[in-house]
């Protein structure tokens, strides 16, 4: 016998604590060696946590949404086969574990364990119907004391209902049980066939990937004054393309106008090079690379995930079709590698289908800029002599204003148009 | 010492932290208690406790001092007692110490990590810890502020040396042959008469025109009259300026007092403790020198609580305790809310007074109607055989419905009114509640069903 401590390894180069995002066991539980007990969360990915030891739980030392250092003590275990208390033991690596789903309990209703309450987290927080108070006299004044006693008084506050509304038959006209009982009864009969269903509010804790990106989305927003160009962009020509090169594809993978719109940003970056940056403002050193790995703006379950797609210049539209799918299905599988998930130099945001004439997207800081796309729509088009049917879609980019100018913002944004509006430009070496 | 994270973290193991300690920590949070000395607060340590001690002390040797006068009604006779306060003081100690222990205790059971050490505030989230091991940092969710009081200082006679506050003179290792003590309110009342039973010529100097001044004259006469029984000269309308040479100069309307003094107490109130702890940094809202806090004893920083003394009057331990109930159910999650109709009061002079409720003025400035019903102690058996019949016990009540507004008690003993008091006001009783309920024979609370009497016009043994 003896208790066997695991404590929170290093889940990651260079990070120093993790968020807990699930705890999988509880005190009093058997687990055995191997057994999943917790899942902790990096900036980068979700890493399932394993236990070294067989054993009964008698100790927890995180919850969910709580910040560990790593090497903090996050279960105690007794160990049946041990010999004495060891002074600790990291759980097995997490390199060999596979990251783990994001925690879908993490959005579910937090409840506090409470003895002083055995409280549900739904908590009913109406006032009742006024049927209830339909026996009442009027409302006593304000600071003119309620008379009833504690016991009264709990069980009128359990029940949501104002005593200064009450009327009281005890002397000195005190309200008691009786009046309380008399008062639910009254309420049963008159109450209305359909009775208004009582408002509940549900407390959701913000934790894991939603407090992530309620961090992250808050800094950018904060941190940088964001200008932002809309542009209508004709995409007749570049859809004409998408459906012949689609119906020729074979087994490659099916093109979306992302990867087209991607393949257009790669080719923008030879006249824009400014726009495709990483601005360290802490250091104010701004950093341009030659490769161009775009962030892929991405919904999951669990919230937004922006996984990247390397060295862009060096892959075909199929290529970035192919890519763009890999890692939107890894995102949605909670399979995304910590690098998969950071170093991404502009980024591409897009609604789909559902998205509207235009937006406001912040910028996935510390980039300088991102693009956003919004619906295709035909529109009536004035071509000098008539008006005709033309695929339009507009473009959002909002920029960080400190280190890019409207000028080169508007300069930036024209060259996107062209370049989609005559696709052919995108496959032209210079 | 490494830093530290908590669910709730408590500044201060007094009656208010320590309630409010146990209590999270039975709700299952993660609680932190910091505390700079003994747990148990001024209360414990140097207030409540330590001063009934001495009181109870120099009540049983005055006791046989007076039988050794030889005029001992009880048929008594003694030599003349001698008392070796040192000793006093060490079995005052043990009190104090196993009180103290016993906090540790339950704070223990309820799975409350204790911490010795000072805090200061440096946001509504964050204390700087200083303990013998050097500084730290403790984060928590919810910060409770139960900081408390300490004695007010007077510019002209600063602690030190002779000039002693509460905490010192109930620490004193010789009774000392002359006392003056600087404000006539309870804490003065109550160390001085106990160092005047004790056998030192004791002195009060009172700016006031009354001494014990939050309460009527009707409830301090017979202090008054038992202090003077006593040897205690009061001096009302005093101003107290100076304390040279063994010394006490006050001034009066009728010129300067000189008051030979072997020891000054100076009792002229108590002051939150807010700046001390980094609390005043963090603009809170202020309600005069206290900490606003509402219902919920939440303070108006998101998060941050406070209770007890910091958060005004009256500064009274089983207050705080009852908020440190509320701050613990309201991070709990509980809905709750304070709502109590009284908080009793109680003042261990000779003798004793209790007041729960309205005072007799209080009532009348918002119901003309109120009454007053009082049965004195001289008509109580009980309080014969205790040779004690001072004092009276008086309901204040609504004169239409009998409904109790308050009940205030001055006698020997009445202290333990408290309870009986509370509980009438907290149920809104009536007149008629007190009066249709036995109260024991022979005992001193049946003189609060007579006054219940009295006030229906039905009185039996007046």
């Amino acid at each position: 016998m003896g208790i066997r401590t695991i404590r929170l390894p290093d889940v990651g180069e260079g990070v120093t604590e993790a968020e807990v995002t699930e705890i999988l066991v509880k005190p009093g539980d058997l687990v055995r060696e191997d057994d999943p007990i917790a899942a902790v969360m990096t900036d980068k990915a979700t890493v399932e946590i394993t236990s070294a030891y067989s054993g009964k739980v008698i100790w927890i030392g995180g919850e969910v949404g709580k910040t560990l250092a790593i090497g903090s003590d996050l279960i105690r275990i007794e160990d049946e086969s041990a010999g004495g208390d060891d002074d600790g033991a990291p759980s097995l690596a997490p390199a060999e574990a596979q990251p783990a789903p994001a925690s879908t309990s993490s959005t579910a209703a937090q409840t506090e364990s409470c003895p002083l309450k055995a409280s549900p987290s739904l908590k009913v927080v109406e006032t009742r119907p006024s049927a209830l108070t339909s026996t009442a006299t009027p409302p006593r004044a304000e600071g003119v004391a309620v008379l009833a006693s504690p016991a009264v008084r709990a069980r009128a506050k359990e029940a949501g209902i104002d005593l200064r509304q009450v009327a009281g038959s005890g002397p000195a006209g005190r309200i008691t049980h009786t009046d309380l009982d008399h008062l639910f009864q009254n309420a049963g009969q008159a109450q209305p066939r359909n009775p208004p269903r009582p408002e509940t509010v549900e407390t959701v804790k913000v934790v894991g990937l939603r407090r992530m990106i309620a961090k992250r989305m808050s800094e950018a927003n904060a941190t940088i004054p964001h200008i932002t160009v809309v542009e209508e962009v004709d995409v007749t020509e570049i859809e004409a393309v998408r459906i012949k090169l689609n119906e020729t594809r074979g087994d490659k993978p099916k093109l979306t106008i992302l990867p087209l719109i991607a393949a257009a940003l790669v080719k923008a970056k030879e006249s824009c090079p400014k726009i495709f940056a990483r601005y360290d403002d802490e250091a104010e050193e701004v950093h341009y690379s030659t490769a161009v790995h775009i962030g892929i703006a991405t919904m999951t379950e669990a919230g937004l995930m922006v996984p990247v797609v390397r060295n862009a210049q060096a892959l075909s539209p199929y290529q970035l079709a192919g890519e763009i799918a890999r890692l939107s299905d890894a995102c949605r599988e909670g399979k995304a590698k910590r690098e998969e998930l950071s170093g991404s130099t502009i980024t591409i945001t897009s609604l789909g289908p559902l998205g509207a004439i235009a937006t406001t997207p912040i910028i996935n800081k510390p980039e300088v800029a991102i693009l956003g796309v919004n619906r295709m729509a035909v529109r009536p088009s004035w071509n000098g002599s008539a008006f005709v049917p033309r695929t339009m879609m507009n473009i959002s980019a909002s920029f960080d204003h400190r280190i890019i100018d409207g000028w080169d913002a508007a300069v930036f944004v024209q060259r996107m148009k062209t370049l989609l509006e005559t696709p052919a430009l995108i496959f032209m070496k210079d | 010492m490494t830093d530290l994270s908590c669910k709730v973290l408590v500044l201060g193991a007094g009656p208010g932290g320590y309630v409010c300690a146990i209590r999270a920590g039975q709700a299952g949070l993660d609680t932190i208690i910091v505390e700079k000395a003994a747990p148990g607060g001024t209360c414990l340590n140097v207030g409540c406790i330590p001063s009934k001690a001495l009181i109870h002390a120099a009540e049983q040797f005055h006791a046989v001092a007076e039988a050794a006068t030889g005029h001992s009604p009880l048929g008594i006779a003694t030599a003349s007692p001698k008392i070796a306060l040192s000793k006093t003081m060490g079995w005052k100690d043990g009190i104090v110490r196993q009180l103290t222990g016993g906090v540790g205790g339950l704070l223990r059971k309820a799975g409350v990590r204790k911490i010795d050490g000072e805090a200061r505030i440096l946001d509504g989230k964050t204390i700087e810890l200083k303990t013998a091991e050097g500084l730290s940092r403790i984060s928590c969710e919810h910060l409770v502020i139960a900081t408390g009081s300490a004695p007010i200082e007077v510019p002209s006679l600063p602690f030190g040396g002779d000039i002693l506050s509460s905490t010192e003179a109930l620490s004193l290792q010789q009774v000392p042959e002359t006392l003056a003590i600087v404000g006539g309110g309870y804490i003065g009342l109550e160390i001085g008469t106990a160092y005047a039973k004790l056998g030192a010529k004791v002195t009060i100097v009172e700016a006031r025109a009354q001494i014990l001044p939050q309460y009527d004259a009707e409830l301090s006469k017979p202090v008054l009259t038992r202090l003077k029984a006593l040897g205690v000269e009061v001096h009302l309308n005093a101003q107290a300026e100076g304390y040279e040479g063994g010394v006490l100069r006050a001034k009066t309307a009728d010129g300067e007092l000189k008051i030979a003094a072997k020891k000054v107490l100076v009792t002229v109130g108590r002051r939150p403790v807010v700046a001390e702890c980094g609390a005043a940094d963090l603009g809170l809202d202020m309600q005069g020198r206290y900490i606003k806090i509402n219902g919920k004893c939440q303070t108006s920083m998101r998060g941050v609580y406070a209770i007890g003394d910091v958060t005004g009057e009256p500064m009274l331990a089983h207050r705080a305790m009852a908020q440190g109930e509320i701050a613990a159910a309201v991070i709990a999650g509980e809905a709750v809310d304070w709502d109590k109709r009284a908080i009793p009061a109680v003042c261990f002079t000779d003798p004793e007074i209790v007041v729960v409720g309205q005072l007799p003025e209080e009532a009348r400035t918002v119901n003309a109607e109120a009454a007053v019903a009082t049965y004195p102690l001289r008509a109580n058996g009980r309080a014969m055989t205790l040779e004690r019949t001072d004092g009276f016990v008086r309901i204040v009540h609504e004169k239409s419905d009998g409904l109790v507004l308050g009940i205030q008690a001055v006698g020997a003993g009445v202290s333990e009114f408290a309870g009986e008091f509370a509980l009438a006001l907290e149920m809104c009783a009536t007149l008629t509640d007190i009066a249709a309920t036995i109260h024991a024979h022979p005992t001193l609370g049946e003189t609060v069903q007579e006054a219940a009497l009295a006030g229906l016009g039905r009185g039996l043994h007046a």
